[in-house]
Parts: C-alpha cells; structure tokens; sequence
C-alpha cells in the first residue's frame, strides 16, 4: 500500500475541480452516443436486432473509459512527472519510483472508471439496457479497461518529450482503435484484412465484453477478452516503469 | 555519534565520462558541510548517489547507518530534502502542501497536524497558511521548501543550492532558518556556489571539481592555507601598463577581463603605489573563500 499517498495526492487534487471534470468527461461521449444514436441511428435501422442508439451505447461505454484513462496518464501525470516535479520530489522521500507509478497507474484507472460510471448511469436512465444483472458485469470491464489503456498511457508518457508528442498516440493509435474497434459498427463489417488488425486492438476485446453485457447475453470468451486487456494494461506499465526509471533515475 | 553519511571511493560514469570519480567524504554529525564546485563538477550527482535514487559505478555510500542504495526507504524515512529545482504542488495551499508530504513520508495526520504550527513559524509563513503556491513570491517558495523537508522531523537534511535566484533578503532568511536548524543539533549537507554563503553557514567544507574532492577543511583553514591574506582589486583603461609593475609588488597577479587581482602578505606597497595611478581605481579586502575556489578551480567558465 505503499502507492496509496500517491493515489491520494491525485485525489485530493482532483477533488478541487471535481464538477467540471465529471462534465467534461462526460460530455464528449455522451454528445457522440446521443447525437449519432439519435441522428445516425434514424437512417440504420436495428442493427444486430437493436436500435443503433442502444448498440453504440457498449461502445461508447468502453471509448469514454479508454480516453479518461488516456488523457490521464498521457497529459497529467506528465505534467506531475516532467512539468510541476511531483514525481521527483515524492522521490526524495522512502516511496520509491514503482509506488509512484503504481499510484498514477491506479489513479488513472479509478478516474476512469468514474467515466464509465458515468456513461452507465446514462445507460441504465435511459434504459439502453436489456437484462439489469448483465450489466453489472459491465463494472469489472470497466475498470479491466480503465487499467489496459493506463498502463499503456504510462508507457507513452516515459518516452515523451513534450505535450506535443501525445498527438501522434491520439492519431496513430487511439483515432484508429475508436473507427476499427467496433464502437460505431460491427467489426465484421470491415474488410477481412482490417478485421485482422482490429482484432489485436485492445479496445475491440473491450467491446467483445462489453456489448453483449448491455445487449442481454453473456459474452463469448469472456476469459480471453479480459486476459488480452490485463496483459495490454501489465506489458505498458512493465514498459512505462523501466523507461521511466531510465529518464528519471539515471 | 557516528557520522550521519560516509561516502568511500563514490564513483558514476555516463557514456565514458566520469561525473564522479573516486569521492571521499564523510561528515560530522551536527555540523553544517558545504559541498562546493562549478557547474557541472559532480555536485548534484553525489547528492543523488548519496540518496539512493540511483546507483553508483563503484565505492560505498551509508547513510544514517543504511548502505546505499538498498537502505533507500529506511534511510531516507530520517533525510530532509530541499532539491534545486521547485517541486511544490501548485495546486495545493502551503498547509495541503506539507500534508501532502507528510503522508509520503507515513506520518499520520495527528502528527502532521501537530507539526504543522511550527513549520509554518519556522518558515516565516504563519500567515500564509491557506494561500495557494502560485501566489508565493520565490522567496516564501523556498522556505516552504524547507519547511516540507522537515516534516518528518529529518536528522540531516540535504540542501541543493537552496538560494539560487532569491533576492538578498530572502537569502537571509534562509540563512537564518538554516542556523537555527543546526542549533538544534540536526546535520546538514548543502551544495552552493555562493561562496559567501558557504563562508558565512558551513562548518566544513569540501571543493568538489572534475568529479574529485580537491580540498577539505574549514572555510579559515583552506583560506590560511590556499591563498595570501590580502586582495587588492585593480580596474581602469591603464591597467595594461601597470601590470609589470604589480608583478613585483604583489606575490601573485591574476588577471580576469578588465581586473587584476594582486594577493600578497603585505598590502600596503601596492596601495601606496596605486595611490599615484590616478587612472586606476582599486579596492583593497582581505581573501575570502571565493580566491580560494576560483584559485582552485580556475577562472574559465563551466558550463
């Protein structure tokens, strides 16, 4: 429990601004589901039997979890590690580097499962749902999702120079998990070629959890989906905690 | 009392260069110890070594009784630091800021709570309690500083150049927390490369240059034994002329830019010949610290 004061330092942090930052993690995704549910889904039709709204609501779910645990370990903890010297000061006291990363690590995911939490609210208000018990099996994907996309923001953020650096993450890795993993249509819509590399993306193993959940059955291989975004979320914080270590404490 | 850190044949490499390269050092308990040398002489990175936050190439290091770096945690649990480089949370008050810290170290809130009333006095800062970091002027930052690295009530508390770009009063009162500390029994390390600061705080002092201590003693020892007593500062457009002169008056000349530096034993001669140059202005001090480093480490610039 040694990571615990980190954890804590960031929540009390957060606490100050708390209002605006649930807003504003809440409202990209739920413009996105609300404006493409309502609008786009007016044209579609049912798809996989349920109204689009209601199918972009798993995917949505597993988006907004992804982005808040992103844009934490990604722009934040690199403002604590490299801008305001958090990381270094907590350094010089008995916590070590592995206690701060695991603070942040955790924190990040505790961040984002309160965007998730959010996004199901939504979810359940406006009965996007089909069996309530399912859903709460959305919890555990939450929070496997909040830790697989933190520890490989983790990993990011050892090796970036600047803020400027995470616009190549946005738009080499996480603008295309959110167009080929399945949050907007079916993954087997794609091309078999392209389905063969959304198939390695994280974020699709999320959704392979997740939109069963919200659409009344038990998904498929649930063990798999959740050992590919353990081992996501374990390889980039192993990584992001050898790189870091490197920048810092050479 | 054993000595709060000993340090023997401490040495880091970094692609092929040595920062630090065969370091000695051992300090008395109580005592304030100076640790000085330019910029890049190895100064930082010895503390670094010396904390456990990374390893050395070879040599030993222990630490309040802990080697290094495997004893970090238990060692550092009884170490203040003040780093070099601002590292207070802005996004807490002063009081936030040293809870904050105290949980790093474990401390449970009672005994921070009840820590806090003297830090903040301590500090100058009992008036500022609720106020924000942002709003602090440098000065106050840096006594916060200070003020967090006590918080676990350390027995030595490390240093790393503490009033770099303070304002003449706030370096004063630093100087005077840092009195007040040693006062109070606890040791402290401290890197400068204010020679008067050293001069005016420290108990002992260690020249570090190159990665290697050249010399250690007492501010008055090395100044008896490196330097002669009296400087004469001479300045002015005839100074070229004149130089030859002073090479004879003067045991030792140096030149820097647009002054010559005269040491000698007996000043008098020179200012009596100084006297009918009245082109040439002077000032007459007795050596200090400074001649010492500068004769030591020579005048080019390091960085």
């Amino acid at each position: 429990m040694n990571w615990f004061p980190v954890w804590h330092r960031n929540y009390l942090v957060w606490k100050k601004l708390a209002l605006p930052s649930i807003l504003g993690n809440l409202a990209d995704p739920l413009l996105y589901m609300l404006g493409l549910g309502y609008g786009l889904g007016q044209f579609l039709g049912d798809i996989k039997g349920v109204p689009y709204l209601n199918f972009l609501a798993a995917g949505t779910l597993a988006y907004s979890v992804m982005n808040a645990a992103t844009f934490e370990t990604l722009y934040s903890s690199f403002s604590r590690m490299h801008v305001q010297k958090t990381w270094d000061a907590i350094l010089n006291t008995p916590l070590s580097l592995t206690d701060v990363l695991v603070g942040e690590w955790l924190w990040a995911a505790s961040k984002s499962l309160l965007s998730g939490l959010a996004i199901l609210a939504v979810i359940w208000g406006l009965g996007l749902y089909t069996d309530f018990a399912l859903t709460l099996w959305l919890l555990p994907v939450i929070l496997l999702t909040g830790l697989c996309f933190a520890g490989l923001g983790l990993m990011v953020n050892s090796v970036a120079p600047n803020y400027d650096f995470f616009m190549y993450y946005f738009t080499l890795v996480i603008t295309p998990m959110v167009l080929l993993s399945g949050v907007f249509y079916p993954p087997d819509a794609l091309p078999a070629w392209l389905a063969g590399f959304a198939a390695v993306l994280p974020l699709t193993h999320a959704i392979e959890l997740a939109r069963p959940l919200a659409l009344g059955s038990a998904p498929p291989l649930p063990l798999l989906h959740g050992a590919v975004l353990l081992a996501y979320g374990l390889g980039g914080f192993a990584i992001g905690l050898v790189l870091t270590r490197r920048r810092l404490l050479r | 009392m054993t000595s709060p850190l000993t340090i023997t044949g401490l040495s880091k490499r970094y692609g092929g260069v040595a920062v630090v390269d065969g370091v000695d050092l051992a300090i008395a308990p109580g005592q304030c110890h100076g640790l000085l040398g330019p910029n890049g002489a190895g100064k930082t990175t010895t503390l670094r070594l010396a904390l456990g936050l990374i390893e050395a190439d070879a040599g030993e290091i222990r630490l309040l009784g802990h080697k290094m770096p495997e004893g970090g945690r238990a060692a550092r649990a009884r170490v203040g630091v003040v780093p070099q480089v601002d590292s207070l949370d802005p996004d807490f008050t002063v009081r936030e800021n040293l809870f904050a810290y105290g949980r790093y170290f474990g401390l449970d809130r009672a005994e921070v709570e009840a820590r806090v009333p003297g830090l903040l006095d301590f500090a100058g800062l009992a008036g500022k309690a609720d106020a924000r970091v942002p709003s602090l002027s440098g000065g106050m930052k840096r006594r916060l500083t200070l003020a967090r690295a006590l918080i676990n009530d350390p027995d030595l508390v490390v240093l790393d150049e503490p009033t770099t770009g303070l304002d003449p009063q706030a370096r004063h009162l630093v100087w005077q927390g840092l009195r007040r500390l040693t006062a109070r029994g606890k040791t402290l390390l401290l890197t400068t490369h204010f020679m008067d600061e050293a001069e005016r705080l420290c108990d002992r002092i260690s020249i570090i240059d190159k990665g290697r201590i050249i010399v250690e003693g007492s501010p008055r020892e090395l100044i008896r034994s490196h330097i002669e007593p009296q400087v004469v500062e001479v300045y002015g457009e005839a100074l070229a002329d004149w130089r030859v002169c002073a090479q004879d008056l003067c045991k030792r000349c140096e030149t820097a830019g647009e002054t010559l530096f005269c040491y000698t034993d007996n000043p008098d001669p020179v200012i009596a010949e100084l006297d009918k140059q009245p082109e040439l202005r002077y000032l007459h001090r007795p050596a200090n610290l400074e001649d010492v480093f500068l004769k030591l480490t020579g005048r080019d610039l390091r960085d």
